[in-house]
C-alpha cells in the first residue's frame, strides 16, 4: 500500500519536475522554442527520467524483494531455544513470526518455554526489520528523487543536448527489454539445470536415462527413494515416441496433403475459406482436444476395437478377439490420433509457406515442359522444397514431444515400454504433471525428478528446435 | 486457311507468310486478366523454321501473346482467352487438345533461366521421363547428350552432368533450359527475353544458338533489345498497349516501318 | 497445307498420347488426396465443435423447483436458525406435495433430497435468518434441481436403463415426473453457470469465478508481454547493430518460441514460487508465467510487422531531420501498430487457452469463488475445464462441455477481433 502511495507521489513529483525544466528551457530562450537544441519537452522528460527511474526502481525492489530480504536477516541470528527443531520446524517457526507480525494467522504448532519467548522476540523483530527496510527504502527514494533534480535540473541550457539524453534512456530500456528474452533461457535453463542437478545427487543420471523401470510412487518411502530402477525413465521416453510417431503419420500426410492442395490446387476463394477454418483448428486450445480426445475418441476407439475382438472370439484369431475386447478408452492411439489432428493446422501451414518459397519459375518451367500438376508438384516442388518440409516436420515432432494436455488428459499413468498403440502408456509430459501436481515437498526426489524430466524434455525439443530453424534459414537463403 | 483470310488482316500488317509456310496462326486474340484486357484483336502468322521476334515496350502485351501460344495462361488465376490460335491447322484452345500434348509440342524458355534443382542430366532428362519418351537408360543418355550438344553445352558439362544445375553460370543455365526444352523435341520453342538476365558475352552465346536452331524449329522470341531482335529474326511484330500494330520481314520492319508509332519505338523515342 | 510434321515429332506425339490416360489418372488421383487431407481436417474440426456444442448446450440449460415451504416452528428453533435442517424440511414438505408418506427411518426424505439441490435448503436458511419473524409462515423459494434429477430432464439418465446401473432409482424418477407434471419445475436458461463459481454440487458450479480469474490473468499477461515484446522487437529491428550479441538474442528468441509450455511451468516453479516467492496459484503468478512465454511470439510478429514497413518511409523521416527515435516512434511503429496489435491479440488468445504451465504452478486447486485481487487463490478457464473433466460425477462433463463453449466464445471473439484489424488496416505498399 504504502509502495503504491509512494509511487503515486513519485509519478506527482517527476510530472512538476518536467514542467518545471521544460519551463526553465523555454525561459532561458525567452519562450522561443527555435532557440532550443532539442524540442522544449525532451528537457522536462530528461529532469524527469532522472528523478523518477532511480527513486521507482527502489520502491519496487524493496516491494518485490524486501520479503525475502527480511526472512533472511531474520534467520541470521539464530536464538538456542531453536537448536531442538529440525529444519522443516524452523521453517514452521519463521513463516509464523512473519506471519504473526504482519497480523496473520500462524500455523496451528505450539511452542513452550523458551521457543514461545523466542517466538515473541522473532515477531518483534520481524517488525523492527519491516520497517527498516519500508522506510529505509522510502527514504532512499526520496533521496533518489531529490538528487536527481540537484544533477539533471542545473544542467538545462538551451545548447544543452536533451533529446540525446532522453535517446539514452530509451536505447537503455530497449536493451532491457531484448535482454528479457535471454534472461528467460538463463531462467529456464538455470533452473531445470540446478534442480535437475539435486535430482541427480540421489539417483544417478545412468539409472534416469537407461532405468527400465519406472515407479515414483515407491520413493514417497524416505529409506527408498534411491533404490535402483524406481526412476528409469526409459518407458516414459518409449511412450512418448509412440505417441508422437502415432500422430505425425496422422499430421504429416493429412498437413503436407492439404498444404499442397492448397497452395497449388486450391482457387483464391476456397484458400480465403480454408485457411482461417484451418487457424481455427489451430487456435483450438489443447485441453479441449484432451476433452474430446477423453470423453469422446477413447469411447469410440473402444468399443469399435471391442466390437472386432468380439467378433474373432472363438475365430482362429480368438487370443487377438480376447485382447481386443478388453482393450480400455486410454490407448496410445488415442492420444497420439487426436495429437495429430490437433498438429494437422501447424503442418500445413508451415508447409504451406515453404511451398510457396519456392520460385513460381521451376513450376512454369515443369508446366510448360507439358507436366501435370501433380508432376510438377511430385518431380520438382516437393524436391526443392524438401529441406524446408523436413524442418516443418521436426518443429511438429518437437511440439508433439512437448504436449501435455491431451496425454495427461487421455493417455494412462501406467509406465509400461510397449509399442503397442492399444495399450496405455505414459508420457514424459503426463508425468511432470503427475509428479507436481498434488501436495508434495519441493525437495523430495519425487518432485526434482519432475524437473530431471523437463530438462531432458527441453533439451530434446531445443535440438530439434535448432536443427530445423537452420534447415529452414539455409533453405530461405537459396531462393532469396 | 484461305488466302482470304490472310487478306483480311489489318493492313499495317506487312508481308504476309505464304500459306504453305504457316506454322502459327492467331486471329483475334483477345486476353483477360481479371477485369483488365490485356490483349486486342491480335491476329498474326508466324512461319516455320524461322525466328520471329515480338517487340514493344513493357507492358505491351507481347509475353502475354507468347503465353497464349502453349497456353500457359491457363495457370494464371483469373486469365481468360478469346480468339483462335492454329498449330499447324488445329487450334490450340480446343476441347481435343490437351495442354499436356500442347506444350511437350511447344516448348518454352523463360526470361530468367529456371533449371531445376537437380543435375543437369535429371534437368535435360526431365521431359523424356514425364512424357514417356525414352524407354531405356542408353536412349535417355541419347537424348540427354544431342540435346545438350545441340545447346552448345555438351563440351563444357559433359564430365559434370551429376552436378546440380543451379551451380552453372546464367548464361549456362539458360542455354541447359534450351537443351531441356529441345529434349523432348517440340515443333515451336518460344522464348520470353531469353537474355534479359544475361551479360553480352553470354547474350551472345544464345544469340548464336537461336540461329543455329531456327533450321530445325519454329521459334518465337520475346525481346527488349531491338538490336537482338534485327540480328536473331527473320520477320518483327511490333506490340503497341496490347495491340499488335505492324509485323512484317524483320528488315522491312527496321528500315522502312509503315506505322508512327513502329518508326517512334526503333528510333529510341518511347519504351 | 504441310500440315504432315516430320515423321519423328509424329511418333514422338503417340508416344505422348499413349500414357497421357494414366498420367491424368495419377493427376486426378494426387488431386484427390489433397481434397481428402482437407476435407479430413475440416471433417474433425466439425465434429470436435459439434460434439462439443451437443455435450454441452443442455448446461444452459436449467431446471429449477419453486417451492412454497411451511416454516414449521416445531423444526426451526427460534434461537438456533442455523442448527435447523432445512434440506430435510424442505424435502418433506416436497413429499407431503406428492402425497407420499413418509417412514420412521426417513429413507423417503433422504432419497428426496438427493434429488433436490440443497441450495434451496441454503437460501431459505439466508431468508429465515434475516427475518426471523418468517417462522410459522410459509414462504416460497426457487433453486436448482440437483444434477442427477436435471440430467433426467434433459434425457441422459434413462428410465430404460436398469435401476441398478444408474443413479437416480424408479421411485425418484416418478417423483420427478410428478413434480414436473404438477407445476412445480420450470425450466429456463441457466444463468447461474455463467454467475456462479465453481461448487462441489454440479448443479450450482458456474464459470463466473473462472472467467474473473482468466481476466486477470490475462490483464498481467498483456500488460508484461505486450510492451517488453514490442520495445524488445523495436530493438531489434530498427536500432541493434548486427553482430553477435543480436545474433544470440534472436537465435534465442526463435528457439524460446517452441519450447514446450509446460517447461515455462517448471520455470515458475522454481523461479518464481520457490525463489521470489510470488503466491501460488495467482492471476500474478499465471501471468507472470504466460508472459515469459507470450513473449517470444510477440517480439516475432513485431517484427515481421515492423519488416512489413517499407524502408522509404524510414529514409523519408530521416531526411527531414528527425533523429532514429524519433522516425521509430512517430512514423514505423504507429504504420506497424495494426500487425503488432494482431500479433498481440493472437497471442494473448494463445495464452488464455493454456492450461499445462498453470498446472505446474498449482492452479488446480479448488476455488469456490472470485480471486480476492491479484495475490489471491484463483482459478482460470481452461484449468475450470481440466478439473471438472476429472470429476466423477456425470453431470460435470455436461459442465466441462459448457465451460469450454465459454472458453471457444472468448477465443473466438478475440480471433475475430484480430481478423477485423487486420482486414481493416491491412496496407499494400
Amino acid at each position: 500500500m504504502l509502495t503504491w502511495v509512494a509511487l503515486l507521489a513519485l509519478a506527482l513529483f517527476s510530472g512538476a519536475t518536467f514542467f518545471a525544466a521544460r519551463g526553465k528551457a523555454l525561459a532561458a530562450v525567452g519562450g522561443r522554442p527555435i532557440g532550443l537544441h532539442s524540442l522544449p519537452g525532451y528537457y522536462g522528460g530528461y529532469v524527469a527520467l532522472w528523478v523518477a527511474v532511480p527513486a521507482a526502481l527502489i520502491l519496487l525492489l524493496a516491494a518485490g524483494f524486501g520479503g525475502s530480504l527480511e526472512a533472511g536477516l531474520l534467520r541470521s541470528s539464530e536464538s538456542s531455544a531453536l537448536q531442538a527443531l529440525d529444519a522443516q520446524q524452523r521453517d514452521v517457526f519463521y513463516n509464523d513470526a512473519v506471519t504473526l507480525s504482519q497480523g496473520g494467522q500462524p500455523s496451528e504448532t505450539v511452542y513452550e518455554g523458551p521457543q514461545k519467548q523466542a517466538l515473541a522476540d522473532a515477531v518483534s523483530k520481524a517488525k523492527h526489520l519491516r520497517s527498516q527496510i519500508t522506510y529505509g527504502a522510502l527514504a532512499a527514494a526520496i533521496a533518489l528523487a531529490l538528487a536527481g533534480v540537484a544533477f539533471a535540473y542545473p544542467k538545462i541550457r538551451p545548447d544543452f543536448r536533451a533529446r540525446n539524453q532522453v535517446e539514452t534512456w530509451i536505447a537503455g530500456l530497449f536493451i532491457l527489454c531484448s535482454v528479457t528474452a535471454v534472461l528467460t533461457t538463463i531462467g529456464i535453463v538455470g533452473s531445470l539445470v540446478w534442480e535437475s542437478w539435486r535430482f541427480f545427487q540421489s539417483v544417478s543420471p545412468v539409472d534416469f536415462l537407461f532405468g527400465m523401470e519406472w515407479n515414483p510412487q515407491i520413493a514417497m518411502r524416505s529409506d527408498q527413494y534411491a533404490s535402483s530402477g524406481a526412476f528409469g525413465a526409459v518407458p516414459l521416453f518409449i511412450g512418448t515416441f509412440l505417441i508422437m510417431i502415432i500422430a505425425m503419420m496422422v499430421a504429416a500426410p493429412v498437413g503436407l496433403f492439404s498444404a499442397i492442395y492448397l497452395s497449388e490446387y486450391a482457387s483464391p476463394l476456397a484458400r480465403s475459406v480454408v485457411k482461417p477454418l484451418l487457424e481455427i483448428l489451430a487456435g483450438v486450445p489443447t485441453v479441449v482436444y484432451g476433452f474430446f480426445a477423453a470423453l469422446t475418441v477413447g469411447p469410440l476407439f473402444r468399443e469399435f476395437f471391442n466390437g472386432i475382438g468380439g467378433l474373432l472370439i472363438g475365430s482362429g484369431l480368438d487370443g487377438l478377439g480376447q485382447y481386443l475386447s478388453q482393450v480400455q478408452n486410454q490407448m496410445a492411439l488415442v492420444a497420439g490420433a487426436v495429437m495429430g489432428v490437433m498438429l494437422i493446422p501447424f503442418v500445413s501451414s508451415l508447409s504451406d509457406d515453404i511451398i510457396n518459397a519456392v520460385p513460381q519459375s521451376l513450376r512454369d518451367g515443369s508446366l510448360a515442359m507439358g507436366a501435370t500438376r501433380s508432376e510438377t508438384v511430385k518431380k520438382v516442388v516437393l524436391p526443392a522444397a524438401l529441406p524446408g518440409i523436413m524442418a516443418a516436420l521436426l518443429l511438429a515432432v518437437s511440439r508433439a514431444v512437448g504436449e501435455t494436455m491431451i496425454v495427461t488428459m487421455a493417455a494412462g499413468l501406467q509406465a509400461k515400454a510397449t509399442i503397442n498403440p492399444l495399450d496405455t502408456v505414459t508420457t514424459v509430459t503426463v508425468q511432470i504433471v503427475t509428479l507436481l501436481t498434488g501436495d508434495q515437498e519441493f525437495d523430495s526426489p519425487k518432485t526434482l525428478a519432475a524437473f530431471g524430466l523437463g530438462l531432458t524434455l527441453f533439451l530434446v525439443t531445443l535440438i530439434l528446435n535448432i536443427i530445423a530453424l537452420r534447415i529452414v534459414q539455409k533453405y530461405r537463403e537459396q531462393y532469396d | 486457311m484461305t488466302q482470304n483470310r490472310d487478306e483480311a488482316l489489318d493492313p499495317v500488317v506487312g508481308t504476309a507468310v505464304p500459306g504453305d509456310q504457316i506454322k502459327i496462326r492467331a486471329r483475334d486474340i483477345n486476353v483477360f486478366y481479371g477485369a483488365k484486357q490485356a490483349l486486342f484483336d491480335v491476329s498474326l502468322d508466324v512461319a516455320e523454321k524461322s525466328v520471329t521476334a515480338l517487340i514493344g515496350p513493357s507492358g505491351c502485351g507481347k509475353s502475354t501473346f507468347l503465353r497464349c501460344i502453349n497456353r500457359m495462361n491457363d495457370t494464371i488465376a483469373g486469365a481468360r482467352v478469346q480468339g483462335r490460335i492454329e498449330l499447324d491447322g488445329e487450334d490450340v484452345n480446343d476441347r481435343g487438345i490437351d495442354p499436356v500434348v500442347l506444350r511437350a509440342r511447344v516448348g518454352m524458355v523463360f526470361q530468367k533461366p529456371n533449371p531445376f534443382p537437380k543435375t543437369i542430366y535429371e534437368n535435360v532428362a526431365y521431359g523424356p521421363r514425364i512424357h514417356g519418351i525414352a524407354t531405356t537408360k542408353a536412349e535417355l543418355d541419347a537424348i540427354v547428350e544431342k540435346s545438350l550438344k545441340r545447346a552448345g553445352l555438351w563440351a563444357e558439362v559433359s564430365d559434370r552432368l551429376q552436378q546440380p544445375g543451379t551451380g552453372l553460370s546464367g548464361g549456362q543455365q539458360q542455354r541447359l533450359v534450351i537443351a531441356r526444352a529441345i529434349a523432348v523435341s517440340p515443333e515451336v520453342i518460344l522464348m520470353d527475353e531469353p537474355c534479359s538476365a544475361l551479360d553480352p558475352i553470354a547474350t551472345a552465346r544464345i544469340e548464336e544458338l537461336i540461329d543455329e536452331l531456327r533450321n530445325q524449329y519454329c521459334i518465337v522470341i520475346v525481346t527488349h533489345s531491338m538490336a537482338q531482335a534485327a540480328r536473331v529474326s527473320q520477320r518483327t511484330a511490333f506490340f503497341h498497349m496490347g495491340k499488335l500494330v505492324e509485323a512484317g520481314d524483320t528488315g522491312d520492319i527496321f528500315t522502312n516501318p509503315r506505322d508512327s508509332r513502329t518508326q517512334d519505338y526503333i528510333t529510341g523515342r518511347f519504351g | 497445307m504441310t500440315d504432315a510434321p516430320m515423321s519423328t515429332s509424329a511418333t514422338l506425339r503417340q508416344t505422348v498420347e499413349a500414357r497421357l490416360k494414366v498420367r491424368h489418372a495419377q493427376e486426378r488421383r494426387f488431386r484427390a488426396y489433397g481434397l481428402a487431407a482437407i476435407f479430413v481436417a475440416l471433417a474433425f474440426l466439425t465434429v470436435l465443435l459439434g460434439r462439443i456444442v451437443s455435450q454441452g448446450y443442455t448446461t444452459f440449460l436449467e431446471y429449477s423447483l419453486t417451492v412454497p415451504v411451511y416454516v414449521d416452528p416445531a423444526r426451526v428453533d427460534r434461537t438456533d436458525i442455523s442448527g435447523a435442517n432445512f434440506d430435510l424440511l424442505i424435502a418433506d414438505q416436497v413429499l407431503g406435495r406428492l402425497g407420499i408418506k413418509d417412514d420412521d427411518f426417513g429413507t423417503q426424505s433422504s432419497k428426496m433430497m438427493d434429488i433436490l439441490s440443497n441450495d434451496l435448503g441454503f437460501q431459505l436458511l439466508q431468508k429465515v435468518k434475516a427475518n426471523p419473524s418468517l417462522i410459522g409462515k410459509t414462504v416460497s423459494v426457487t433453486g436448482p434441481v440437483r444434477a442427477d434429477g436435471a440430467l433426467y430432464y434433459k434425457g441422459e439418465i434413462k428410465k430404460s436403463t436398469p435401476e441398478d446401473e444408474r443413479k437416480l432409482d424408479n421411485t425418484q424418477l416418478q417423483w420427478l415426473d410428478k413434480m414436473k407434471s404438477m407445476g412445480m419445475v420450470s425450466s429456463g436458461f441457466n444463468t447461474g453457470f455463467l454467475t456462479k463459481s465453481d461448487s462441489t454440487e454440479p448443479e450450482q458450479a458456474g464459470v463466473w469465478g473462472a472467467i474473473v480469474g482468466s481476466t486477470m490473468m490475462l490483464i498481467v499477461t498483456a500488460l508484461l508481454a505486450v510492451p517488453i515484446g514490442v520495445l524488445a522487437a523495436t530493438y531489434l529491428e530498427e536500432f541493434a547493430a548486427k553482430n553477435r550479441w543480436t545474433d544470440i538474442i534472436e537465435v534465442n528468441i526463435n528457439n524460446l518460441a517452441a519450447v514446450p509450455s509446460i517447461v515455462y511451468g517448471l520455470l515458475g516453479l522454481a523461479v518464481f514460487i520457490n525463489w521470489l516467492h510470488v503466491p501460488r496459484s495467482s492471476p500474478l503468478l499465471g501471468g507472470l508465467v504466460l508472459a515469459l512465454m507470450a513473449l517470444p511470439t510477440v517480439i516475432i510478429a513485431t517484427r515481421s510487422a515492423l519488416k512489413a514497413v517499407p524502408p522509404s518511409i524510414r529514409e523519408a523521416a530521416l531526411g527531414v531531420g528527425a533523429s532514429k527515435t524519433q522516425t521509430v516512434f512517430h512514423h514505423v511503429l504507429p504504420l506497424a501498430m495494426p500487425g503488432v496489435m494482431t500479433g498481440a491479440i493472437l497471442s494473448m488468445a494463445h495464452a488464455l487457452g493454456e492450461t499445462a504451465p498453470l498446472l505446474m504452478i498449482g492452479m488446480v486447486s479448488f476455488v469456490p469463488g472470485v480471486p480476492e485481487g491479484f495475490t489471491g487463490a484463483a482459478t482460470v478457464l481452461p484449468v475450470q475445464v481440466f478439473i471438472w473433466e476429472n470429476a466423477s460425477e456425470r453431470a460435470f462433463h455436461e459442465r466441462t462441455a459448457g465451460a469450454i463453449m465459454v472458453l471457444l466464445v472468448f477465443m473466438i471473439v478475440m480471433n475475430l477481433a484480430a481478423i477485423l484489424l487486420r482486414r481493416r488496416f491491412e496496407r499494400r505498399w
